[in-house]
């Protein structure tokens, strides 16, 4: 056991930790894009899914608490990592030649991956929580979607946050590649595009409903 | 020859001792584009004599981009900004006429700045020693073709042979990880026949002795091999992992 306990705490174990929950993670999010994309369905199609959702209940409760312990893992690990690399590296060069040697995406993980974290407490907060534990005439949720994307604030804070999910996803992917020892000339520049295609497809997929229900909102009626 | 001198502002930095705070200091040199960096370094370093101030300390050997001795941060780039170059090896004819040049060691809490542009690199030493050898006997060269290895794996393990061991990749990292260099001395061994038997014990030691050293984590940016003066690919970090992941799965389960 101990030395299972070392091996995740070594560097490559702590990759092998990000590397994991981050795969799963997107896993996550694809099935949150195709629900997600149900609400262009309208409110039938929409609640129809939510419904049965709703029927299966018990089992939904359990895969929440797993993927709720997925993401806390993937911010603990990063934290802490981030942390000790701080410490690894504390003094900056006079000038800075990261812009030649890395990527932006690379380099801020742990700036998107905050930003994530914030939006993801407001996040359930705003349409989790008011859907599983809020007020009188949340059954529908389709319209609580609709009454929060009405405020452009709202809209307009979901929107942003979608683009730093890009940035993060856009890094992430290729990133588990390398960690999980999946890499190689042949397949590496594949993978890289894989990753660009599913930031991109994330980004302007999960950023459309609400500049949907924005417009909508602009146009009074639904 | 090139015929004209260009003039350049450098910034060295100074610094007495590991414990004392460093500071740059600037020299306004004309300079030969023929030099190497170290030459200008020489340099600079016969007139400090001659005035009777403290040379500019830095490291040098073969001055061929093969031992891994030098290494400074110029520009923010360690070895430079020319790519897959040693800094013995980077001429001045690379800069322009008016450039200012940021000269620095390497910065990692695992290199410790011991005077001026010498850094301590015993981390390195201390992870080889771990790991980076065959304890066996392997005798004197072996008849042609008496052990079969595909051209293929050859030449992957003598490109990863290829590290010289200066901490380019380290000093490159933001998170100071020296991910590279180790799987450098992992692949090369774990490619070819005489470095297979111990392949799993050697990744699982040297990576903890790494990790006791101060180096950070490896997070993918790839700064290392962008730096790296010999060019020693990332790809050898993928295998490093296989083989630490491979190590773990292996080691303790045949009772």
């Amino acid at each position: 056991m101990s030395q299972l306990k070392q091996f995740f705490n070594s560097s490559i174990g702590k990759k092998l930790v990000m590397a994991t929950t981050g795969i799963l993670l997107i896993l996550f999010l694809v099935i949150h894009l195709i629900n997600n994309l149900l609400l262009f369905g309208g409110p039938d199609a929409f609640n129809q899914n939510v419904a049965l959702l709703e029927s299966i209940k018990p089992l939904i409760r359990v895969i929440e608490v797993i993927l709720a312990l997925i993401f806390i893992y993937h911010i603990y690990n990063a934290y802490k990592l981030w942390w000790e690399n701080k410490k690894a590296n504390p003094e900056k060069y006079a000038v800075s030649a990261k812009k030649e040697n890395s990527t932006i995406y690379s380099r801020t993980m742990v700036i998107t991956g905050s930003v994530i974290f914030i939006f993801l407490v407001i996040h359930l907060y705003t349409l989790w929580g008011k859907y599983n534990f809020g007020m009188e005439g949340s059954e529908n949720y389709f319209e609580v979607i609709k009454t929060l994307f009405a405020n452009p604030i709202w809209a307009a804070f979901y929107f942003i946050i979608m683009i730093f999910l890009g940035y993060h996803i856009n890094h992430a992917f290729q990133s588990s590649f390398q960690t999980f020892g999946w890499s190689s000339k042949k397949y590496t520049p594949l993978v890289k595009k894989i990753g660009t295609f599913l930031a991109i497809i994330f980004a302007v997929g999960f950023a459309s409903i609400p500049v949907y229900f924005f417009l909508i909102s602009l146009g009074g009626q639904g | 020859m090139s015929e004209k001198n260009i003039d350049l502002t450098l910034n060295i930095w100074r610094q007495e001792s590991p414990e004392a705070k460093g500071h740059f200091e600037k020299f306004e040199e004309e300079i030969s584009p023929d030099a190497s960096i170290l030459e200008v370094l020489d340099e600079i370093n016969n007139r400090l004599e001659a005035e009777g101030k403290a040379p500019i300390a830095f490291e040098s050997d073969c001055r061929e981009g093969i031992c891994g001795t030098c290494g400074l941060v110029v520009n923010g780039h360690p070895h430079g900004p020319l790519p897959k170059t040693a800094t013995c090896q980077l001429h001045m004819r690379n800069f322009k006429d008016g450039d200012t040049l940021y000269i620095e060691p390497f910065r990692a809490t695992a290199f410790k700045v011991l005077k001026d542009l010498i850094v301590d690199r015993s981390g390195f030493d201390k992870i080889q020693v771990a790991g980076g050898f065959i304890s066996f006997n392997t005798g004197s060269a072996p008849d042609g073709n008496a052990i079969l290895i595909s051209k293929e794996l050859a030449d992957q393990a003598l490109d990863a042979a290829e590290c010289i061991g200066c901490g380019a990749c380290v000093a490159a990292c933001k998170n100071s990880s020296a991910m590279l260099f180790v799987s450098a001395k992992v692949s090369h061994f774990a490619l070819l026949p005489q470095g297979k038997p111990e392949r799993y014990e050697r990744v699982q030691s040297m990576v903890k002795v790494m990790d006791e050293n101060l180096f950070g984590s490896c997070t993918n940016t790839y700064a290392c091999e962008a730096e790296c003066p010999k060019g020693i690919s990332v790809l050898n970090i993928a295998r490093m992992n296989r083989e630490y992941f491979m190590a773990e799965l292996k080691t303790g389960t045949d009772e």
